[in-house]
């Protein structure tokens, strides 16, 4: 297994310089960091040519991206060429809200669709199994950035009318407040909610499918013939088999939702990843973008992993080395 | 697993040989007595096809769906009360109501709403429809080659795929369409169509690559067929089905992640209407319930009926998918 | 003559589809008596697993449903009992063995778990050792080699012989009264299936089980059985013991299926396969279910119009349906005389 994990890490390091660099080039190309720095009306030409040079703007791209990356292990990520402030500290700390945020939301999701979904299974074609059929495909089917401006909207519409705060409806939290106060929570609720509908659609419909399809295998119907009861067989056969490929979405899941909910932290104005690229993007502060792409591939490339090793881990089947 | 075996003992032959024929005819046996009990009506695969998606009563409704958004995208022209961009400042921001045919209200300056999503389904449907086919098109293409081919070719194409996918795909898309899309709809649905092709290009690969060892290639082989005629006549169709089935629903994801670009700023930009657009009017004017409620709930329709019908074309084309039944 | 272990009376089973109502087994009558061997031949789609699994309930019921009938085991109709009780039966008094041995073990359980979950279902006060060296007395039993050491394995780590004959140890775990396997030996490579069947022999000597025997081989039931079912069309066509059935077969359907068989012991210029194919079980003939595919019938119109009851013939237990049955008195299947091993073929 030690091997499998140092094989797979050291193939995606080459996986992450062949991205980054073509991140790199495509951003430096298309965004064209020497116009943007020009156009910066504080700037003498004086000073532009000194900052190109100290930007090594003046070299080509390959040397630049070589740069880059120095830039990476010794300077955590270098400056912003907008704000010419480091870069890392605001990753750190947006990186950390966005955690808080998708941490919970995922554990609800998973909670809830398991347990949804499994019922859904053992009560296949019931009331209770088509009215959540039905959520699924609403939940699917609604663009995350709608979802949040409803719920956005309508907790703004009660403040206005009653006067009375539930939930806040964007920020991170009130001036003063700690990371775990009660504010805080009522600032990332609904943002976990609508995270947490559209995760929760996913996860129930994959664990119903899984459930279906395991409970029509033949070992199902091998432990029936032995004579366990419904019950044990659900538990010690059905649940645990159905389990695996979920295990293995939520880690995909978790990896891609790291790179930000982009649009939800948007919406909500959220201090966290996600808005942090989308403003960067905006400025077409270009370092900055490419830090974030740096850190949401590796988060990705990570979660795969951790997903192939579940799986290894949960399905003696499959042993890697 | 199961060779069939030489018997020992004696097997029951399952595949009725009455092409082999017995030298002694059993006594008594006419075609008619065995016409008689043959009550098996022989189906075309198509017909199959077409049964199931007729049956299944969701995948209707979606089409039918389908057909009232799209067809009211269409003939915008004809529809649409208003243009979408005939400003009306005495009448900003009022609520639906029949009155001058507000359907669905008005937004800041007094653009007739209904007007306006009527042409963002049109700009969602072209968008849609586009990024699909061309993406598909682009991984057929490339999945074919690579799947019939393989070796270092099949290598790079499976390497470039898995390099996609571990880009977190929003903000790639983002930034490209930050950078590139100049708000234009026809950029965007470009970019898309460039970044979508890898799914299908997988699954058509893999179907090639199963397919290329069957002995009906080898036998067209034998028989003198070039590689562009085995692919195309015998291997593609095969792919169809699952094709089929990937587009459609591509066409689906499309349009969410067109609009959630739209929303955001990057995607497309006014003048052009688009259903994302129209949300993010709706965020800084929270009161006006209808500027976000309309425009989303026609995206969630449009998602709905796509997804649908997807559905119902993959019970109905993909026989590796085993519906579960009670 | 003693009681029968197994009575099953006016057995009728029909599952619903969109195409239709499936009649899968229509009206069958028999008997199961200790210690013996009774095989139950026919096509896929005869209705033979039908018949056996839903007196286990183990037919999913929707969209099944057992129409008529009663299930005597030792004396109580297993038809007319609760899910609970049902489960005690189970894999204790009667036991089953299915087909697929690949796919009927949980991948991701060791072997000997799943074997010890076999005995503590029912004897769940035994401690785990003693119940850990049953299964390994088991596993030795059925010749799994090693069996200690197996026991901690997986399934995927047996071979498809191996664990066919854990599942037969799975199935003799608590002794059964009743054994009921399903095409045991179908999935398996032919050497293999020899090896699975003296297992079966070794077994069956060992414990004193009645087994219904369910496979398409008739190989097979020469071998193992003592009495034999032939089922077409979801109906019994013929019922006697082995040798009687073998030598002088009163029914057209199972003079065809040995007529299919190729002599070993003669040149024989063409196979003679049976025309036509299974009947549906949605729309079945009319009459004999057999009657468009018999050389006998004809075309007589008796065929068409009535179902054939089963008749006695000359050897008492011997019965066969077939309205013009006296026709093939005399008649003697090409397994009427001994085959010696070694002829020249």
């Amino acid at each position: 297994m030690l091997t499998y994990i140092t094989r797979r890490v050291l193939y995606s390091i080459p996986v992450l310089i062949v991205s980054t660099f073509l991140s790199f080039t495509f951003v430096s190309l298309a965004g064209n960091p020497t116009a943007v720095l020009r156009s910066n009306p504080r700037f003498s030409p004086v000073t532009l040519h000194l900052l190109e040079h100290q930007q090594h703007l003046d070299r080509s791209i390959p040397v630049r991206y070589w740069f880059w990356v120095k830039e990476i292990f010794t300077n955590k990520l270098g400056d912003s060429l907008q704000t010419f402030q480091p870069i890392w500290p605001d990753l750190t700390r947006t990186a950390g809200h966005t955690l808080q945020v998708i941490i919970i939301a995922e554990l609800l999701a998973l909670v809830l669709g398991v347990a949804v979904g499994i019922y859904s299974a053992i009560k296949q074609y019931s009331v209770f199994d088509y009215a959540f059929t039905t959520i699924s495909f609403l939940g699917f089917a609604m663009p995350t950035f709608w979802l949040a401006l409803l719920l956005q909207i309508l907790f703004v519409d009660i403040y206005l009318k009653w006067n009375v705060r539930i939930f806040y409806t964007s920020g991170l939290n009130s001036p003063g407040e700690g990371a775990w106060s009660i504010d805080r929570l009522q600032h990332i609720a609904l943002p976990v909610i609508t995270l947490l509908i559209i995760s929760f659609a996913t996860y129930s419909r994959y664990m119903r499918a899984s459930m279906l399809d395991v409970i029509n295998t033949d070992y199902v119907r091998t432990a029936r013939a032995k004579g366990m009861s419904e019950w044990h067989v659900i538990m010690r056969h059905v649940f645990r088999n159905a389990l695996i490929p979920i295990a293995t979405i939520a880690a995909l899941n978790f990896g891609a939702l790291l790179g930000g909910a982009i649009v939800t932290e948007t919406v909500f104005s959220l201090d966290g990843i996600g808005y942090y690229f989308i403003q960067k993007l905006q400025n077409l502060d270009l370092y900055a973008v490419m830090g974030y792409l740096l850190i949401t591939a590796i988060a990705i490339i990570v979660f795969n992993l951790i997903a192939d090793i579940l799986y290894g881990y949960l399905d003696p089947r499959i042993r890697y080395d | 697993m199961t060779e069939p075996s030489v018997p020992i003992g004696g097997q029951i032959p399952v595949e009725q040989g009455a092409s082999a024929a017995p030298s002694v005819a059993p006594p008594g046996l006419t075609d008619a007595t065995v016409e008689a009990g043959l009550e098996i009506k022989v189906r075309s695969q198509w017909d199959y096809a077409r049964r199931r998606f007729l049956r299944h009563r969701l995948a209707m409704a979606g089409l039918i769906g389908l057909i009232i958004l799209f067809g009211a995208g269409i003939f915008a022209n004809y529809i649409a009360p208003y243009s979408f961009e005939q400003i009306d400042l005495n009448n900003i921001l009022s609520p639906p109501t029949f009155a001058h045919n507000h359907f669905f209200g008005t937004d800041e300056i007094g653009r007739d709403y209904f007007s306006r999503v009527i042409y963002g389904i049109r700009t969602s449907e072209e968008v849609g429809v586009f990024v699909a086919v061309l993406s598909t098109f682009i991984g057929l293409v490339l999945g074919a080659i690579a799947g019939f081919y393989g070796g270092w070719i099949d290598n790079l194409l499976m390497r470039f795929t898995d390099l996609v996918l571990t880009l977190p795909f929003l903000a790639i898309l983002l930034t490209a369409a930050a950078l590139l899309g100049e708000g234009s709809q026809w950029r965007v649905s470009f970019i898309l169509a460039v970044l979508f092709w890898t799914g299908t290009a997988r699954v058509v690969r893999g179907i090639f690559l199963s397919l290329r060892e069957k002995e009906y290639v080898e036998a067209a082989k034998a028989a003198g067929a070039g590689d562009m005629r085995i692919m195309f006549r015998h291997i593609l169709p095969n792919t169809l089905g699952p094709v089929v089935v990937s587009g459609t629903l591509a066409v689906a994801t499309a349009i969410l992640i067109e609009a959630a670009l739209s929303f955001l700023g990057f995607g497309i930009k006014p003048p052009t209407p688009s259903l994302g657009v129209l949300v993010a009017g709706g965020e800084t004017n929270p009161q006006q319930w209808w500027l976000t409620v309309f425009p989303g709930l026609t995206i969630v329709l449009i998602v709905l009926c796509v997804n649908f019908v997807g559905d119902g074309l993959r019970d109905a084309l993909d026989p590796t998918q085993r519906r579960v039944r009670a | 003559m003693p009681d029968p272990i197994l009575s099953i009376k006016n057995l009728a089973v029909e599952f619903k589809t969109d195409d239709g109502i499936v009649h899968a087994v229509d009206d069958i009558t028999y008997d199961v008596f200790a210690g013996e061997t009774l095989g139950i031949v026919g096509e896929s789609g005869s209705g033979k697993s039908v018949s056996t699994m839903s007196i286990l309930g183990l037919i999913p019921i929707p969209p099944g449903r057992i129409a008529s009938g009663e299930a005597f085991f030792k004396g109580q109709d297993l038809l007319k009992l609760g899910k609970k009780e049902l489960q005690r039966f189970r894999g204790d008094e009667v036991a089953m063995v299915f087909q697929d041995p690949m796919t009927s073990l949980n991948p991701v359980l060791t072997v000997g778990f799943q074997l010890d979950e076999a005995i503590k279902t029912h004897y769940p006060k035994e401690s785990d050792d003693k119940v850990k060296a049953r299964t390994i007395e088991l596993l030795a039993l059925v010749g799994v080699p090693n069996a200690a050491a197996r026991y901690d394995q997986y399934p995927h780590e047996f071979s498809g012989g191996m664990r066919q004959r854990a599942m037969i140890a799975m199935s003799i775990a608590n002794s059964p009264s009743l054994l009921i396997a399903d095409e045991p030996t179908t999935a398996l490579d032919v050497t293999i299936q020899a090896q699975v069947l003296e297992v079966m022999k070794t077994v069956q000597a060992a414990t004193d089980a009645a087994t219904i025997l369910i496979t398409h081989d008739l190989g097979i039931v020469a071998e193992l059985c003592d009495r034999v079912i032939v089922m077409y069309g979801g109906r019994i066509v013929e019922e006697g013991d082995v040798h009687t059935i073998f030598a002088k077969p009163r029914h057209p359907y199972t003079i065809g299926l040995m007529d299919s068989l190729p002599k070993l012991t003669e040149d024989e210029e063409w196979l003679r396969p049976i025309p036509g194919q299974p009947p549906s079980l949605i729309n079945r003939p009319p009459g004999c279910a057999f009657h468009p595919r018999c050389f006998l019938s004809q075309g007589r119109a008796r065929c068409r119009e009535e179902v054939p009851a089963l008749e006695a013939m000359e050897t008492p237990g011997h019965q066969a349906a077939c309205h013009f049955g006296e026709e093939l008195i005399g008649y003697r299947s090409k397994f009427s005389e001994p085959v010696t091993a070694g002829s020249d073929a």
